[in-house]
Protein backbone atom coordinates (compact mmCIF):
# COMPACT_ATOMS: atom_id res chain seq x y z
CA UNK A 1 0.00 0.00 0.00
CA UNK A 2 1.24 3.48 -0.86
CA UNK A 3 -0.37 6.76 0.13
CA UNK A 4 -0.10 9.96 -1.93
CA UNK A 5 0.46 12.62 0.68
CA UNK A 6 -0.73 16.01 -0.66
CA UNK A 7 2.47 17.61 0.70
CA UNK A 8 5.13 14.93 0.12
CA UNK A 9 3.93 12.89 -2.84
CA UNK A 10 3.47 9.12 -3.01
CA UNK A 11 5.10 7.29 -0.09
CA UNK A 12 5.15 3.77 1.33
CA UNK A 13 2.83 3.10 4.28
CA UNK A 14 5.99 2.48 6.33
CA UNK A 15 5.95 6.25 6.84
CA UNK A 16 2.37 6.43 8.03
CA UNK A 17 0.61 5.58 11.25
CA UNK A 18 -3.05 4.55 11.26
CA UNK A 19 -5.30 6.71 13.40
CA UNK A 20 -8.65 5.01 12.98
CA UNK A 21 -12.03 5.37 11.39
CA UNK A 22 -12.79 8.94 10.25
CA UNK A 23 -16.52 8.25 10.13
CA UNK A 24 -17.73 8.73 13.73
CA UNK A 25 -18.33 12.35 14.67
CA UNK A 26 -17.68 13.49 18.20
CA UNK A 27 -20.86 14.61 20.00
CA UNK A 28 -20.92 18.28 20.92
CA UNK A 29 -21.29 18.78 24.66
CA UNK A 30 -20.88 22.36 25.87
CA UNK A 31 -18.83 22.67 29.04
CA UNK A 32 -20.87 22.35 32.22
CA UNK A 33 -23.72 20.43 30.58
CA UNK A 34 -25.02 17.76 32.94
CA UNK A 35 -24.76 14.21 31.61
CA UNK A 36 -28.11 13.13 30.27
CA UNK A 37 -28.81 9.56 29.13
CA UNK A 38 -29.78 10.60 25.61
CA UNK A 39 -26.40 12.20 25.08
CA UNK A 40 -24.71 9.17 26.63
CA UNK A 41 -26.09 7.03 23.82
CA UNK A 42 -24.37 9.30 21.29
CA UNK A 43 -21.10 8.95 23.17
CA UNK A 44 -21.33 5.16 23.30
CA UNK A 45 -22.04 5.20 19.60
CA UNK A 46 -19.09 7.49 18.90
CA UNK A 47 -16.57 5.63 21.04
CA UNK A 48 -17.57 1.99 20.46
CA UNK A 49 -19.92 1.30 17.56
CA UNK A 50 -18.75 1.01 13.95
CA UNK A 51 -20.42 0.44 10.59
CA UNK A 52 -17.53 -1.86 9.62
CA UNK A 53 -18.71 -2.29 6.04
CA UNK A 54 -16.65 -3.85 3.27
CA UNK A 55 -15.91 -1.45 0.41
CA UNK A 56 -15.06 2.24 0.74
CA UNK A 57 -13.82 3.40 4.14
CA UNK A 58 -12.84 6.90 5.28
CA UNK A 59 -10.00 6.81 7.76
CA UNK A 60 -7.23 8.89 9.30
CA UNK A 61 -3.52 8.36 8.69
CA UNK A 62 -0.73 10.35 10.34
CA UNK A 63 2.34 10.97 8.18
CA UNK A 64 4.63 10.48 11.15
CA UNK A 65 7.70 9.65 9.05
CA UNK A 66 7.21 12.65 6.79
CA UNK A 67 5.44 15.99 7.09
CA UNK A 68 3.45 14.95 10.20
CA UNK A 69 0.18 15.97 8.59
CA UNK A 70 -3.05 14.14 9.42
CA UNK A 71 -4.66 12.81 6.27
CA UNK A 72 -8.18 11.68 5.56
CA UNK A 73 -7.88 8.70 3.21
CA UNK A 74 -10.68 7.01 1.29
CA UNK A 75 -9.69 3.39 0.81
CA UNK A 76 -11.47 0.24 -0.31
CA UNK A 77 -11.00 -2.14 2.61
CA UNK A 78 -11.75 -5.14 0.39
CA UNK A 79 -9.06 -4.38 -2.21
CA UNK A 80 -6.85 -1.89 -0.29
CA UNK A 81 -7.13 0.51 -3.29
CA UNK A 82 -6.89 4.17 -2.23
CA UNK A 83 -9.16 6.52 -4.16
CA UNK A 84 -8.77 9.83 -2.32
CA UNK A 85 -6.35 11.51 0.08
CA UNK A 86 -6.98 14.92 1.59
CA UNK A 87 -5.33 16.88 4.37
CA UNK A 88 -7.32 17.26 7.58
CA UNK A 89 -7.79 20.87 8.47
CA UNK B 1 -17.98 -45.08 10.95
CA UNK B 2 -16.13 -45.01 14.24
CA UNK B 3 -12.41 -44.34 13.92
CA UNK B 4 -10.06 -46.58 15.87
CA UNK B 5 -6.84 -48.52 15.47
CA UNK B 6 -8.93 -51.42 14.17
CA UNK B 7 -10.56 -49.39 11.38
CA UNK B 8 -7.15 -48.03 10.41
CA UNK B 9 -5.64 -51.54 10.28
CA UNK B 10 -8.68 -52.95 8.53
CA UNK B 11 -8.51 -50.27 5.85
CA UNK B 12 -4.78 -50.84 5.44
CA UNK B 13 -5.50 -54.51 4.69
CA UNK B 14 -8.32 -53.73 2.24
CA UNK B 15 -6.58 -51.07 0.15
CA UNK B 16 -8.16 -48.04 1.89
CA UNK B 17 -11.31 -48.54 -0.19
CA UNK B 18 -13.87 -48.66 2.61
CA UNK B 19 -13.65 -45.12 3.99
CA UNK B 20 -16.93 -43.22 3.96
CA UNK B 21 -17.40 -39.41 3.83
CA UNK B 22 -16.89 -37.81 7.24
CA UNK B 23 -20.18 -35.90 6.95
CA UNK B 24 -23.27 -35.79 4.74
CA UNK B 25 -24.07 -33.09 2.19
CA UNK B 26 -27.77 -32.60 2.89
CA UNK B 27 -30.20 -30.26 1.15
CA UNK B 28 -31.57 -27.48 3.34
CA UNK B 29 -34.80 -28.28 5.18
CA UNK B 30 -37.55 -25.65 5.22
CA UNK B 31 -37.09 -24.91 8.92
CA UNK B 32 -34.75 -25.70 11.78
CA UNK B 33 -34.87 -25.10 15.50
CA UNK B 34 -31.52 -23.35 15.31
CA UNK B 35 -29.50 -22.06 12.36
CA UNK B 36 -25.85 -21.22 13.00
CA UNK B 37 -24.38 -18.77 10.49
CA UNK B 38 -20.72 -19.59 9.90
CA UNK B 39 -19.17 -23.01 9.34
CA UNK B 40 -15.87 -22.30 11.03
CA UNK B 41 -14.57 -23.69 14.28
CA UNK B 42 -16.88 -21.74 16.58
CA UNK B 43 -20.00 -22.34 14.49
CA UNK B 44 -19.39 -26.07 14.15
CA UNK B 45 -18.53 -26.40 17.85
CA UNK B 46 -21.74 -24.56 18.73
CA UNK B 47 -23.79 -26.96 16.61
CA UNK B 48 -22.05 -29.94 18.17
CA UNK B 49 -22.68 -28.82 21.75
CA UNK B 50 -26.27 -27.83 20.94
CA UNK B 51 -26.83 -31.45 19.92
CA UNK B 52 -24.70 -33.07 22.60
CA UNK B 53 -25.42 -30.96 25.69
CA UNK B 54 -28.90 -29.65 24.96
CA UNK B 55 -30.51 -32.35 22.84
CA UNK B 56 -31.16 -29.97 19.94
CA UNK B 57 -30.65 -32.05 16.79
CA UNK B 58 -32.75 -30.06 14.35
CA UNK B 59 -29.85 -27.68 13.72
CA UNK B 60 -28.15 -26.38 10.57
CA UNK B 61 -24.80 -24.71 10.07
CA UNK B 62 -24.77 -22.49 6.98
CA UNK B 63 -21.41 -21.59 5.46
CA UNK B 64 -20.85 -19.28 2.49
CA UNK B 65 -17.77 -21.13 1.24
CA UNK B 66 -16.41 -24.53 2.13
CA UNK B 67 -16.26 -25.78 5.66
CA UNK B 68 -13.46 -24.24 7.68
CA UNK B 69 -12.38 -21.83 4.93
CA UNK B 70 -11.92 -18.90 7.28
CA UNK B 71 -9.83 -18.34 10.36
CA UNK B 72 -10.04 -21.91 11.69
CA UNK B 73 -7.68 -22.85 8.85
CA UNK B 74 -5.59 -19.69 8.98
CA UNK B 75 -4.45 -19.35 12.59
CA UNK B 76 -1.17 -20.29 14.24
CA UNK B 77 -2.81 -23.17 16.17
CA UNK B 78 -1.87 -22.07 19.70
CA UNK B 79 -3.93 -23.28 22.64
CA UNK B 80 -3.47 -21.74 26.11
CA UNK B 81 -5.35 -20.29 29.09
CA UNK B 82 -2.74 -17.91 30.50
CA UNK B 83 -5.00 -14.91 31.03
CA UNK B 84 -5.06 -12.52 33.96
CA UNK B 85 -8.57 -11.09 34.31
CA UNK B 86 -11.40 -12.70 36.26
CA UNK B 87 -13.79 -12.57 33.30
CA UNK B 88 -11.29 -14.42 31.11
CA UNK B 89 -9.45 -17.03 33.18
CA UNK B 90 -12.32 -19.46 33.97
CA UNK B 91 -13.59 -19.28 30.38
CA UNK B 92 -10.25 -20.04 28.75
CA UNK B 93 -9.44 -22.68 31.36
CA UNK B 94 -12.73 -24.43 30.59
CA UNK B 95 -11.71 -24.27 26.95
CA UNK B 96 -8.36 -25.89 27.72
CA UNK B 97 -10.12 -28.60 29.73
CA UNK B 98 -12.37 -29.30 26.74
CA UNK B 99 -9.27 -29.40 24.50
CA UNK B 100 -7.74 -32.01 26.80
CA UNK B 101 -10.68 -34.35 26.26
CA UNK B 102 -11.56 -33.32 22.73
CA UNK B 103 -10.12 -36.23 20.80
CA UNK B 104 -12.00 -38.91 22.71
CA UNK B 105 -15.11 -36.74 22.80
CA UNK B 106 -15.13 -36.23 19.01
CA UNK B 107 -13.50 -39.56 18.10
CA UNK B 108 -11.18 -37.52 15.91
CA UNK B 109 -7.45 -36.91 16.09
CA UNK B 110 -7.02 -33.14 16.43
CA UNK B 111 -3.32 -33.68 17.21
CA UNK B 112 -3.58 -31.80 20.50
CA UNK B 113 -0.04 -31.41 21.76
CA UNK B 114 0.48 -29.95 25.25
CA UNK B 115 4.03 -28.87 24.61
CA UNK B 116 3.82 -25.73 26.77
CA UNK B 117 3.44 -22.03 26.03
CA UNK B 118 6.26 -19.76 27.20
CA UNK B 119 5.88 -15.97 27.40
CA UNK B 120 9.35 -14.38 27.56
CA UNK B 121 9.98 -11.23 29.59
CA UNK B 122 12.73 -8.70 28.98
CA UNK B 123 12.48 -6.16 31.80
CA UNK B 124 11.82 -5.95 35.54
CA UNK B 125 8.34 -4.56 34.94
CA UNK B 126 7.49 -7.36 32.54
CA UNK B 127 8.80 -9.94 34.99
CA UNK B 128 6.58 -8.55 37.75
CA UNK B 129 3.57 -8.52 35.42
CA UNK B 130 4.26 -12.10 34.33
CA UNK B 131 4.59 -13.34 37.92
CA UNK B 132 1.42 -11.51 38.87
CA UNK B 133 -0.44 -13.06 35.93
CA UNK B 134 0.95 -16.47 36.87
CA UNK B 135 -0.35 -15.96 40.41
CA UNK B 136 -3.77 -14.91 39.11
CA UNK B 137 -3.85 -18.08 37.03
CA UNK B 138 -2.88 -20.29 39.97
CA UNK B 139 -5.59 -18.69 42.13
CA UNK B 140 -8.03 -19.91 39.48
CA UNK B 141 -6.47 -23.39 39.54
CA UNK B 142 -4.61 -22.93 36.25
CA UNK B 143 -1.01 -24.06 35.97
CA UNK B 144 1.64 -21.40 35.44
CA UNK B 145 5.32 -21.35 36.39
CA UNK B 146 7.77 -18.50 36.25
CA UNK B 147 11.18 -19.66 35.03
CA UNK B 148 14.33 -17.59 35.38
CA UNK B 149 16.83 -17.18 32.54
CA UNK B 150 19.12 -19.71 34.18
CA UNK B 151 16.31 -22.24 34.15
CA UNK B 152 15.49 -21.45 30.51
CA UNK B 153 19.03 -21.51 29.10
CA UNK B 154 19.53 -25.29 29.08
CA UNK B 155 16.04 -25.94 27.64
CA UNK B 156 16.10 -23.29 24.91
CA UNK B 157 19.78 -22.68 24.06
CA UNK B 158 18.94 -21.07 20.70
CA UNK B 159 17.32 -17.99 22.28
CA UNK B 160 19.30 -14.74 22.26
CA UNK B 161 19.49 -14.37 26.05
CA UNK B 162 22.03 -11.56 25.93
CA UNK B 163 20.45 -9.48 23.19
CA UNK B 164 21.70 -5.92 23.76
CA UNK B 165 18.26 -4.34 23.51
CA UNK B 166 15.98 -7.14 24.70
CA UNK B 167 17.90 -9.40 27.09
CA UNK B 168 15.75 -12.32 28.23
CA UNK B 169 15.07 -12.22 31.96
CA UNK B 170 12.85 -15.25 32.19
CA UNK B 171 9.40 -16.35 31.19
CA UNK B 172 5.98 -17.52 32.28
CA UNK B 173 5.43 -21.11 31.22
CA UNK B 174 2.04 -22.77 31.00
CA UNK B 175 2.92 -26.42 30.55
CA UNK B 176 -0.63 -27.50 29.68
CA UNK B 177 -0.77 -25.06 26.75
CA UNK B 178 0.37 -26.11 23.30
CA UNK B 179 -0.89 -26.54 19.78
CA UNK B 180 -3.57 -28.46 17.90
CA UNK B 181 -4.07 -29.26 14.22
CA UNK B 182 -6.43 -26.44 13.26
CA UNK B 183 -8.15 -27.96 10.20
CA UNK B 184 -8.73 -31.19 12.08
CA UNK B 185 -10.61 -29.25 14.75
CA UNK B 186 -13.11 -28.05 12.14
CA UNK B 187 -13.36 -31.50 10.54
CA UNK B 188 -13.70 -33.24 13.90
CA UNK B 189 -16.51 -30.95 15.08
CA UNK B 190 -18.22 -31.18 11.68
CA UNK B 191 -18.16 -34.97 11.69
CA UNK B 192 -19.28 -35.25 15.31
CA UNK B 193 -22.09 -32.71 14.80
CA UNK B 194 -23.20 -34.45 11.59
CA UNK B 195 -23.38 -37.77 13.42
CA UNK B 196 -25.77 -36.15 15.89
CA UNK B 197 -28.06 -35.02 13.08
CA UNK B 198 -26.79 -31.49 12.41
CA UNK B 199 -27.08 -30.43 8.75
CA UNK B 200 -23.91 -28.77 7.46
CA UNK B 201 -24.82 -26.62 4.45
CA UNK B 202 -21.74 -25.54 2.55
CA UNK B 203 -21.76 -22.97 -0.27
CA UNK B 204 -24.86 -21.51 1.31
CA UNK B 205 -24.30 -17.78 1.77
CA UNK B 206 -26.60 -15.79 4.03
CA UNK B 207 -27.90 -12.77 2.13
CA UNK B 208 -30.43 -11.53 4.65
CA UNK B 209 -31.94 -12.13 8.08
CA UNK B 210 -35.75 -12.17 8.08
CA UNK B 211 -37.31 -10.41 11.04
CA UNK B 212 -40.92 -9.98 12.06
CA UNK B 213 -41.81 -7.44 14.77
CA UNK B 214 -38.49 -7.73 16.59
CA UNK B 215 -38.26 -11.53 16.25
CA UNK B 216 -36.08 -13.56 13.99
CA UNK B 217 -37.87 -15.84 11.49
CA UNK B 218 -34.97 -17.27 9.53
CA UNK B 219 -32.24 -16.49 7.05
CA UNK B 220 -32.32 -15.73 3.34
CA UNK B 221 -29.54 -17.65 1.65
CA UNK B 222 -28.13 -18.32 -1.80
CA UNK B 223 -29.95 -21.68 -1.54
CA UNK B 224 -33.29 -20.15 -0.59
CA UNK B 225 -35.03 -19.10 2.61
CA UNK B 226 -34.38 -21.23 5.68
CA UNK B 227 -36.73 -20.76 8.59
CA UNK B 228 -35.41 -20.86 12.15
CA UNK B 229 -36.72 -20.27 15.65
CA UNK B 230 -33.26 -19.14 16.67
CA UNK B 231 -30.29 -17.88 14.68
CA UNK B 232 -26.75 -17.77 16.05
CA UNK B 233 -24.10 -15.68 14.31
CA UNK B 234 -20.54 -17.00 14.43
CA UNK B 235 -19.07 -15.14 11.45
CA UNK B 236 -15.70 -13.93 12.80
CA UNK B 237 -14.36 -11.22 10.46
CA UNK B 238 -17.68 -10.92 8.67
CA UNK B 239 -19.69 -10.36 11.88
CA UNK B 240 -20.28 -6.70 11.07
CA UNK B 241 -21.64 -7.45 7.60
CA UNK B 242 -23.99 -10.17 8.79
CA UNK B 243 -25.19 -8.29 11.89
CA UNK B 244 -25.96 -5.32 9.62
CA UNK B 245 -28.50 -7.54 7.83
CA UNK B 246 -30.48 -7.48 11.08
CA UNK B 247 -29.90 -3.75 11.52
CA UNK B 248 -27.30 -4.14 14.28
CA UNK B 249 -24.13 -2.08 14.63
CA UNK B 250 -21.40 -3.83 16.58
CA UNK B 251 -18.44 -2.63 18.68
CA UNK B 252 -16.22 -4.40 16.15
CA UNK B 253 -13.85 -3.50 13.31
CA UNK B 254 -12.46 -6.02 10.82
CA UNK B 255 -8.68 -6.10 10.48
CA UNK B 256 -6.18 -8.35 8.74
CA UNK B 257 -3.72 -10.55 10.65
CA UNK B 258 -0.89 -12.27 8.79
CA UNK B 259 0.75 -15.60 9.57
CA UNK B 260 3.85 -17.27 8.20
CA UNK B 261 5.41 -20.69 7.86
CA UNK B 262 9.04 -21.52 7.16
CA UNK B 263 10.64 -24.42 5.35
CA UNK B 264 10.67 -27.67 7.31
CA UNK B 265 13.30 -28.31 9.98
CA UNK B 266 14.22 -31.19 12.20
CA UNK B 267 12.67 -30.85 15.68
CA UNK B 268 13.95 -27.49 16.94
CA UNK B 269 11.37 -25.66 19.03
CA UNK B 270 10.11 -27.80 21.91
CA UNK B 271 7.18 -25.51 22.72
CA UNK B 272 5.33 -22.33 21.82
CA UNK B 273 7.45 -19.27 22.54
CA UNK B 274 6.32 -15.65 22.55
CA UNK B 275 8.58 -12.60 22.41
CA UNK B 276 7.82 -10.07 25.13
CA UNK B 277 9.50 -7.01 23.67
CA UNK B 278 7.02 -6.86 20.84
CA UNK B 279 4.27 -9.16 19.71
CA UNK B 280 5.56 -12.37 18.20
CA UNK B 281 4.69 -16.04 18.70
CA UNK B 282 6.23 -19.13 17.19
CA UNK B 283 5.91 -22.89 17.32
CA UNK B 284 6.97 -25.81 15.16
CA UNK B 285 4.39 -27.82 13.27
CA UNK B 286 4.54 -31.60 13.16
CA UNK B 287 5.65 -31.30 9.51
CA UNK B 288 8.66 -29.32 10.75
CA UNK B 289 7.88 -25.80 9.54
CA UNK B 290 8.09 -22.94 12.00
CA UNK B 291 4.67 -21.31 12.26
CA UNK B 292 4.71 -17.73 13.44
CA UNK B 293 2.99 -14.37 13.46
CA UNK B 294 2.80 -11.01 15.15
CA UNK B 295 0.52 -8.00 15.26
CA UNK B 296 -2.43 -7.23 13.02
CA UNK B 297 -1.57 -4.90 10.14
CA UNK B 298 -3.41 -2.14 11.97
CA UNK B 299 -5.87 -0.76 9.43
CA UNK B 300 -9.42 -1.86 8.65
CA UNK B 301 -9.44 -4.63 6.08
CA UNK B 302 -11.62 -7.30 4.53
CA UNK B 303 -8.78 -8.50 2.27
CA UNK B 304 -7.25 -11.79 3.38
CA UNK B 305 -3.75 -10.51 2.75
CA UNK B 306 -1.51 -7.92 4.38
CA UNK B 307 1.32 -5.53 3.65
CA UNK B 308 5.09 -5.36 3.99
CA UNK B 309 5.61 -3.26 7.15
CA UNK B 310 4.15 -6.01 9.36
CA UNK B 311 6.01 -8.73 7.42
CA UNK B 312 9.31 -6.94 8.12
CA UNK B 313 8.36 -6.28 11.74
CA UNK B 314 7.49 -9.93 12.37
CA UNK B 315 10.73 -11.18 10.78
CA UNK B 316 12.78 -8.66 12.79
CA UNK B 317 11.16 -9.78 16.04
CA UNK B 318 11.76 -13.43 15.22
CA UNK B 319 15.42 -12.85 14.42
CA UNK B 320 16.02 -10.80 17.56
CA UNK B 321 14.59 -13.66 19.66
CA UNK B 322 16.07 -16.58 17.70
CA UNK B 323 19.05 -15.33 15.63
CA UNK B 324 19.29 -18.68 13.79
CA UNK B 325 15.95 -17.85 12.15
CA UNK B 326 17.78 -15.42 9.85
CA UNK B 327 19.01 -18.46 7.87
CA UNK B 328 15.51 -19.77 7.27
CA UNK B 329 13.39 -19.30 4.19
CA UNK B 330 9.74 -18.41 4.55
CA UNK B 331 7.58 -20.74 2.51
CA UNK B 332 4.19 -19.14 2.75
CA UNK B 333 2.34 -16.23 4.29
CA UNK B 334 -1.37 -15.54 4.38
CA UNK B 335 -3.93 -13.37 6.08
CA UNK B 336 -7.19 -13.78 7.95
CA UNK B 337 -9.85 -11.25 8.88
CA UNK B 338 -10.12 -10.64 12.60
CA UNK B 339 -13.25 -9.33 14.31
CA UNK B 340 -11.43 -6.82 16.51
CA UNK B 341 -13.64 -5.78 19.40
CA UNK B 342 -13.30 -2.46 21.21
CA UNK B 343 -11.79 -3.96 24.37
CA UNK B 344 -9.99 -6.95 22.91
CA UNK B 345 -12.44 -9.46 24.39
CA UNK B 346 -15.19 -11.47 22.72
CA UNK B 347 -18.97 -11.22 22.79
CA UNK B 348 -21.17 -14.28 23.43
CA UNK B 349 -24.64 -12.96 24.12
CA UNK B 350 -28.25 -12.46 23.13
CA UNK B 351 -29.01 -9.42 21.00
CA UNK B 352 -31.83 -6.87 21.12
CA UNK B 353 -33.66 -9.03 18.55
CA UNK B 354 -35.54 -12.00 20.00
CA UNK B 355 -34.08 -15.28 18.79
CA UNK B 356 -30.89 -13.73 17.42
CA UNK B 357 -27.62 -14.55 19.21
CA UNK B 358 -24.13 -13.23 18.66
CA UNK B 359 -20.72 -14.87 18.96
CA UNK B 360 -18.07 -12.39 17.77
CA UNK B 361 -15.17 -10.14 18.65
CA UNK B 362 -12.51 -12.85 19.03
CA UNK B 363 -9.77 -10.49 17.88
CA UNK B 364 -6.56 -12.43 17.25
CA UNK B 365 -7.21 -15.20 19.79
CA UNK B 366 -10.23 -17.19 18.70
CA UNK B 367 -8.64 -20.56 18.00
CA UNK B 368 -7.85 -21.56 21.58
CA UNK B 369 -11.39 -20.56 22.55
CA UNK B 370 -13.08 -22.79 19.96
CA UNK B 371 -14.41 -25.50 22.33
CA UNK B 372 -15.54 -23.19 25.14
CA UNK B 373 -16.93 -20.65 22.70
CA UNK B 374 -19.11 -23.32 21.10
CA UNK B 375 -20.01 -24.77 24.50
CA UNK B 376 -21.03 -21.39 25.98
CA UNK B 377 -22.75 -20.17 22.82
CA UNK B 378 -24.77 -23.39 22.68
CA UNK B 379 -25.80 -22.84 26.32
CA UNK B 380 -26.71 -19.20 25.63
CA UNK B 381 -28.85 -20.19 22.63
CA UNK B 382 -30.51 -23.24 24.18
CA UNK B 383 -31.28 -21.69 27.59
CA UNK B 384 -31.76 -18.16 26.28
CA UNK B 385 -29.31 -16.84 28.86
CA UNK B 386 -25.53 -16.74 29.19
CA UNK B 387 -23.64 -19.34 31.21
CA UNK B 388 -21.58 -18.06 34.16
CA UNK B 389 -18.44 -18.72 32.07
CA UNK B 390 -19.43 -16.22 29.37
CA UNK B 391 -21.31 -13.82 31.65
CA UNK B 392 -18.58 -11.20 31.23
CA UNK B 393 -18.80 -11.31 27.43
CA UNK B 394 -21.97 -9.20 27.27
CA UNK B 395 -22.81 -7.14 24.21
CA UNK B 396 -23.97 -4.24 26.40
CA UNK B 397 -20.74 -4.03 28.44
CA UNK B 398 -19.57 -1.16 26.25
CA UNK B 399 -22.58 0.87 27.36
CA UNK B 400 -22.39 -0.13 31.02
CA UNK B 401 -18.62 0.24 31.33
CA UNK B 402 -17.89 -3.37 32.29
CA UNK B 403 -15.10 -3.80 29.76
CA UNK B 404 -12.80 -6.83 29.78
CA UNK B 405 -9.67 -5.01 28.70
CA UNK B 406 -6.93 -7.62 29.13
CA UNK B 407 -4.43 -5.73 27.00
CA UNK B 408 -5.33 -2.29 28.33
CA UNK B 409 -5.20 -0.64 24.92
CA UNK B 410 -8.49 1.25 25.16
CA UNK B 411 -11.20 1.47 22.52
CA UNK B 412 -8.75 1.32 19.62
CA UNK B 413 -9.05 -1.97 17.74
CA UNK B 414 -6.06 -1.15 15.55
CA UNK B 415 -3.88 -1.14 18.68
CA UNK B 416 -5.24 -4.36 20.22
Amino acid sequence: MRISCPYCGERSIHEFSYRGDAGPTRPVTPAGTPVDPALLAFWIDYVYLRDNNPGLHRELWYHVGGCRAFLKVTRNVTTHAISQVEAVR
Amino acid sequence: MRYSIFTVLGQAMSGQKGWTPAWREPSPKATYDVVIVGGGGHGLATAYYLAKEHGLNNVAVVEKGWLGSGNIGRNTTIVRSNYGLDGNVPFYEWSLKLWEGLESDLNYNVMMSQRGVLNLVHSDAQRDAAIRRGNAMRLHGVDGDYLTRDQLRPILPFLDFDNARFPIQGGLLQRRGGTARHDAVAWGYARAADQRGVDILQNCEVTGIRLNSGRVEGVETSRGFIGARKVGLACAGNSGRVAAMAGLRLPIESHVLQAFVSEGLKPTLPNVITFGAGHFYISQSDKGGLVFGGDIDGYNSYAQRGNMPVVEDVMAEGVSMIPAMSRLRVLRSWGGIMDMSMDGSPIIDKTSIEGLYLNAGWCIGGFKATPASGWCFAHTIARDQPHALNAAYRLDRFATGHLVDERGAGAFPYLQ
